[in-house]
């Protein structure tokens, strides 16, 4: 169980790679975004703690660096040794051609380990990785161009 | 048949959203009928809720509440059962789900609204139109408001259909992102500082409740076919949308509207239109469109029926009994028929609805014809201040097309009647 696994999406905004850039480069703000993950605390310019949810209580987490940073194209972190998964990712920003806005690609890696947590990190991410972060770019892109997050979650219904 | 859409996004669904059903169905627990929620304080309100094919009930759900900084909540005051709905109601739209509240044609007066809306004030009366957009994406940028890209929390299951998803829709399935429809006394409205217009003063709720969707449907319909002087324009479907196309198009400039429907009430009202009528049970519409024109044909041709078509001949045998199994999802004789009378390099204008698949589309006489092909869910926020001046200047009074107002405890009576074409029904409109 130490394939890596590899998901990548891109989703065009309509925003300039400067906006999107500086909203990412904040790492704390992906948590508004990214489903399972429950938080990112920046330590300084370079590192950051990252924790995702977990099915059960209690969480899987890992220290991040960043390791490429062009301001307004890219940003690319990998999981620091030591971390409960092992994983890097970088997004970048292009511009689209005649005012589309700016094409956000986003590309992860990560070698689920092994045993319990390694299944859970399974579930986790889902048997579709591909749409579920398909999902998250989704909502990066609603956040960014509406300023919310279309949802249906808590209205009324009749019965079912 | 697991190459139907619907059975895949089934199957997706309980994949992907486990949880969110969940949660959807505790919500839905807590009606009215449940005294916890009255002693917390909880508002209930009444709504209309679709519960299989040819079955809504008038239900006592929980208030809408506002979710987002954009939304507003809308105390409805008037509302109206559209024929799209009936679509719903005949089970023929995919991702439906016992409990979903109806409605898409809704205007009242706004009660309640989030930090983010600062250019509508509680108390206004104001005019939702039935796509929900952004404002801010490519496509709303480009007037193009039923195609926005950031309104569907479901946009992956129209995806699975369609390879990209239009925007959301208030209460047409899940798949258009599965919001609680206006057929209720409140609505919650996303995005409200582009989705609400202020009625003028001195505009009553049946004169402006149609802009909400048939009247710029028509209009839509109409303004897709690029009239020019001296053009004919030949609409198949007298329902509500057909009227509004058939009166859009003269609006717009056309000289001459044939309607084509079999019901005398909806071909008289086409008639005080001004429309020239034809009853395709009584004559080969091919034909006589031929001969109406001088041998050459309408230089635009209407859809304004969709996939629940009816006709005559074999081919209405045929679409019957595969949409009956489910082999074909919709039956497109009218598009056929539209297709085949259209004059060379004419227009083909599709308001009516379709949503899945379709068979025996004449392709070869639409490419050698050359014609051009124009449809789409409507636009409304694009035509809303245009048609507000037509009504304002007399020019049209909706209201025309009313045939019966009822409460909204009526409403399953009212689509009943409707469905079958009962009691002369053309329109029906609903009191909250």
């Amino acid at each position: 169980m130490d394939q890596l696994i590899k998901v990548e999406k891109t989703v065009t905004i309509n925003k300039s790679a400067e906006e999107l850039y500086h909203f990412w480069r904040n790492f704390e703000n992906l948590p508004r975004f990214m489903k399972h993950l429950k938080s990112v605390k920046v330590y300084d310019d370079k590192h950051s703690h990252w924790i995702i949810r977990r099915l059960l209580d209690g969480s899987a987490e890992w220290d991040a660096e960043i390791v490429e940073d062009r301001e307004n194209e890219l940003i690319a972190w990998n999981a620091v040794s030591g971390g409960d998964i092992d994983n890097s990712g970088f997004v970048r920003f292009r511009p689209a051609p005649g005012e589309r806005g700016t094409e956000v690609k986003f590309v992860t890696e990560y070698k689920p380990p092994g045993g319990a947590i390694g299944s859970l990190i399974a579930k986790l991410f889902g048997e579709e990785p591909q749409q579920e972060i398909k999902e998250d770019l989704r909502r990066f892109k609603m956040l960014m161009e509406a300023g919310e997050i279309a949802t249906i979650e808590g209205q009324p219904k009749g019965k079912s | 048949m697991n190459i139907l859409p619907v059975a895949l996004i089934q199957t997706q669904k309980r994949l992907l959203h486990q949880s969110e059903i969940a949660t959807l169905t505790e919500l839905s627990l807590l009606t009215a009928s449940d005294p916890a929620l009255i002693h917390t304080g909880g508002k209930i309100m009444k709504a209309v809720s679709w519960q299989g094919a040819k079955h809504v009930e008038v239900e006592t759900v929980p208030d809408p509440k506002i979710m987002n900084p954009r939304d507003a909540v809308v105390k409805i005051t008037t509302t109206a059962i559209c024929g799209s709905d009936l679509h719903l109601y005949n089970g023929y739209i995919p991702t439906m789900e016992r409990g979903d509240i109806l409605g898409h044609e809704f205007i009242g007066e706004v009660v309640e609204l989030g930090s983010g809306v600062k250019n509508i004030q509680i108390g206004d009366r104001v005019i939702v139109p039935f796509p929900i957009a952004c404002g801010n994406c490519f496509f709303c940028k480009h007037q193009l408001w039923s195609l926005c890209d950031d309104s569907n929390p479901n946009a992956w299951m129209a995806e699975k259909i369609m390879g990209y998803s239009p925007s959301g829709i208030f209460g047409y399935s899940h798949m258009l992102g599965g919001y609680a429809g206006g057929q209720a006394q409140y609505a919650r409205v996303p995005f409200a500082d582009v989705g609400l217009f202020k009625i003028p003063d001195g505009l009553k709720d049946e004169q402006v409740i149609f802009l909400t969707d048939i009247f710029p449907t028509g209009y839509m319909a109409a303004d897709n076919c690029n009239i020019q002087p001296g053009d004919t324009v030949a609409v198949w479907g007298c329902g509500p949308v057909g009227q509004f196309t058939i009166r859009s198009a003269y609006l717009l400039g056309a000289t001459r509207v044939i309607a084509i429907d079999r019901i005398p009430e909806r071909l008289q009202l086409a008639k005080e239109g001004k429309a020239e009528i034809l009853n395709y049970e009584e004559v080969d519409i091919g034909e006589a469109l031929k001969e109406m024109t001088g041998g050459r044909g309408p230089d635009a041709c209407i859809d304004a029926v969709g996939m629940e078509a009816h006709g005559l001949g074999l081919d209405e045998f045929y679409d019957q009994a595969k949409q009956a199994v489910r082999l074909e999802t919709d039956r497109p004789h009218v598009l056929r028929q539209a297709i085949v009378a259209c004059r060379k390099g004419g227009t083909v204008s599709i308001p009516g609805v379709y949503a899945g698949f379709v068979d025996k589309i004449p392709m070869g006489a639409a490419m050698n014809k050359a014609l051009t092909f124009r449809m789409g869910q409507t636009h409304v926020h694009r035509y809303i201040k245009t048609l507000l001046e037509h009504i304002q200047n007399g020019d049209i009074d909706p209201s025309f097309v009313i045939t019966h107002r009822l409460s909204l405890e009526q409403a399953p009576l009212g689509y009943e009647m409707f469905s079958q074409r009962k009691n002369n029904c053309i329109k029906v409109v609903l009191k909250p």
